[in-house]
């Protein structure tokens, strides 16, 4: 049985999301898997942009960075580049990592660095004020789509393995241990891991789509989302309106600070 | 030639500059007239055991520079005009989380791409007011190679003293001249590493108020588990928008680089001692003064250059001692006139003239005489 405590800054409590935000479990998720994974603490840095989810760095006890709107995938990068032997663990939002940062997204999954990215969608700028983010759904509202967004949205575990990521699932906060355990896998992989955590926003996303509190939300996550293993075998038709979690890239592949560790292997031995 | 001599490049003596100082992580994106940094870093690193990445943009670079440095790696970027304005955000980011690194600017005419191969000043008020918030910033401009080895150096030793990004404001015709160059041994120059902590990770305050205003900085994964923000934060380093943390904070930034004007600000006297035209120069446009002084000398005209090395902090004091004396100032630049302002601000009681060429090319000795001679007939 775990005890968040030894992971949590205590005396920074309580949280700064609102009543209802699925942030707190996909918190609690993270943490399962960083003890699951028996991270040890000072080896662990956890970094993060702007927005709702980023402010979690503020409350884990680990080396916490805090950064700017959307750069949290770039200034990881100097850390594991810098220091390969971190575990080097990113915080971001659907528009801090897809929106602002989308360049540092697909790039850092092309070179396949060893990051574990856990991306909250909350499909909305929460702290911002519920501004219509890239994976805000067509038509849903945001309080700069008073009419319905007329933009297509993202398919964020798509993209990144399309980018070159070597693992990719989604997960939700309604089903939790699932969501821990994505993470962990994400944790051991070496390589670009970028799990999307959806988590309901009641405060600026539901309120303006009319899906109620965060227990409501919760529900419609569980009533809109299937796993991959049983969509496979449904017809198109009744997986319209469902969104699909589970694992979608788990492989091997060259990694981006264990290819330069030869580099500088066969260099230094060659002498300077 | 002597084995220690060798002919270089500004970009090349400032990559290896870098690497003497102990830089060991490099992120950049290329840029004209800034590439060559890149090109040769990305050879000389990985035999040291360093990283070079070329990142997918500058806003990107910046980052990982201040990534990598609190992991206690020396860590450094180098572009130009353009580049620079969009690494001045994460710029920001490193004055307030106090993160030492140093950023090359080689400037070329702007704004927007402007003169892409061609040499400016233009940057020196980007270099100190390019980000967003009110706060100090160290930029040194070297005039010849040899300096651009020296000066680099130089960054990143009063960055990792002060904890504070530092700007090499490099002029294209520096970054691309050829000089033969002796380079000094590694006793020559002194290397200077931020102070670390001691004491118990409980009692690590990352942002404590000490009395050199300087907080002792620990590595990321050296068992310091601190926390690290762009925001207004107190001794913890933890989110504070109290208006006296606040306030005690930004007092801080502003004591322990502009209250130490006297340890940075450095200058070059040349025929200063009774001079009564003093040219005020930097970077490249010293080299044409150079030659002008010493021709002047020879025909009996008292012409003497005060050679800013440093930029920001600016030297207020050093500049209004050393023109107290003279019948005239005169301020040639690169650009629209930048530094003239500053030397304004300070300079009382004589006249102060400007001579700006902004077209990409060099201010030439001629283009000198022929404003000297001018300001002589005014006097």
């Amino acid at each position: 049985m775990i005890n968040y405590e030894q992971y949590l800054r205590t005396e920074k409590l309580p949280l700064i999301w609102c009543p209802g935000c699925g942030h707190g479990i996909v918190m609690k998720a993270l943490l399962r898997a960083v003890h699951e994974a028996q991270l040890d603490k000072d080896k662990v840095c956890m970094v993060s942009g702007i927005g709702c989810s980023s402010r979690l760095t503020g409350y884990v006890d680990f080396n916490t960075l805090h950064t700017t709107h959307g750069r949290a995938i770039a200034f990881a990068t100097g850390i594991k580049m810098a220091r390969p032997e971190m575990h080097v663990i990113v915080i971001t939002g659907d528009g801090d990592a897809s929106s602002i940062g989308g360049n540092h997204l697909i790039h850092a999954a092309r070179r396949n660095i060893d990051l574990t990215v856990v991306l909250f969608n909350n499909q909305i700028y929460g702290m911002t004020g519920g501004q219509v983010s890239p994976t805000t759904p067509y038509n849903a509202y945001a309080s700069t789509a008073p009419y319905g967004s007329f933009e297509n949205n993202f398919d964020i575990p798509q993209l990144v393995e399309a980018a070159g990521a070597s693992f990719v699932a989604r997960g939700t906060a309604y089903h939790a241990m699932p969501l821990t355990n994505y993470i962990v896998k994400a944790i051991d992989r070496k390589g670009f891991s970028l799990v999307e955590a959806l988590s309901p926003c009641p405060t600026t996303f539901g309120r303006r789509n009319k899906q109620g509190d965060g227990v409501k939300m919760l529900q419609r996550q569980k009533d809109h989302t299937i796993s991959q293993r049983k969509a496979e075998s449904m017809p198109d038709s009744e997986l319209n309106d469902k969104i699909i979690t589970g694992i979608f890239v788990d492989i091997q592949k060259p990694e981006c600070r264990e290819e330069y560790q030869k580099l500088i292997d066969h260099k230094k031995g060659k002498g300077a | 030639m002597n084995t220690n001599t060798r002919v270089l490049t500004g970009n090349e003596a400032c990559a290896e500059g870098a690497m003497a100082a102990g830089m060991r992580f490099y992120a950049g994106y290329p840029i004209t007239p800034s590439s060559e940094i890149a090109e040769v870093l990305s050879g000389l690193l990985p035999k040291a055991g360093g990283v070079f990445i070329q990142m997918e943009d500058e806003i990107s670079s910046m980052a990982a520079i201040i990534g990598a440095s609190l992991t206690g790696t020396k860590s450094m970027t180098a572009t130009s005009g353009p580049g620079f304005s969009l690494m001045q955000e994460n710029i920001g980011y490193a004055v307030m989380a106090e993160v030492p690194c140093v950023i090359v600017d080689v400037m070329r005419g702007g704004p927007s791409t402007g003169l892409p191969t061609n040499s400016s000043q233009g940057d020196i008020m980007q270099a100190a007011w390019g980000t967003h918030g009110d706060h100090p910033i160290i930029a040194l401009a070297p005039s010849s190679v040899r300096e651009a080895f020296d000066q680099t150096i130089e960054a990143f030793n009063l960055s990792e003293r002060y904890r504070t990004p530092v700007i090499l404001l490099m002029d294209e015709i520096i970054a691309h001249l050829n000089e033969k160059v002796r380079m000094p041994a590694p006793d020559d120059y002194a290397v200077i590493n931020r102070v670390k902590p001691n004491g118990p990770g409980e009692d690590y305050l990352p942002y404590a108020f000490t009395d050199t205003d300087v907080p002792p900085m620990a590595d990321f994964g050296s068992g310091y588990r601190f926390h690290v923000t762009g925001l207004t934060h107190d001794p913890t380093g933890f989110p504070s928008t109290s208006h006296d943390n606040v306030q005690a904070l930004y007092e801080r930034f502003d004591r322990k680089i502009n209250g130490r004007r006297d340890e940075i600000v450095s200058a070059e006297y040349f025929y200063m001692q009774d001079a009564e035209v003093v040219v005020i120069a930097y970077g490249s446009v010293a080299r044409s003064v150079r030659h002008v002084v010493k021709t002047g000398r020879v025909q009996g005209k008292k012409i003497g250059m005060l050679r800013l090395k440093s930029i920001w902090p600016f030297a207020d004091k050093l500049v209004s001692d050393a023109t107290c004396n003279a019948r005239a100032v005169l301020v040639p630049e690169m650009n629209m006139g930048q530094i003239v302002r500053q030397v304004r601000a300070v300079v009382h009681g004589v006249p102060v003239f400007a001579f700006n060429k902004i077209n990409g090319a060099p201010i030439t000795p001629q283009d000198l005489e022929k404003e000297i001679g001018e300001i002589y007939d005014q006097l």
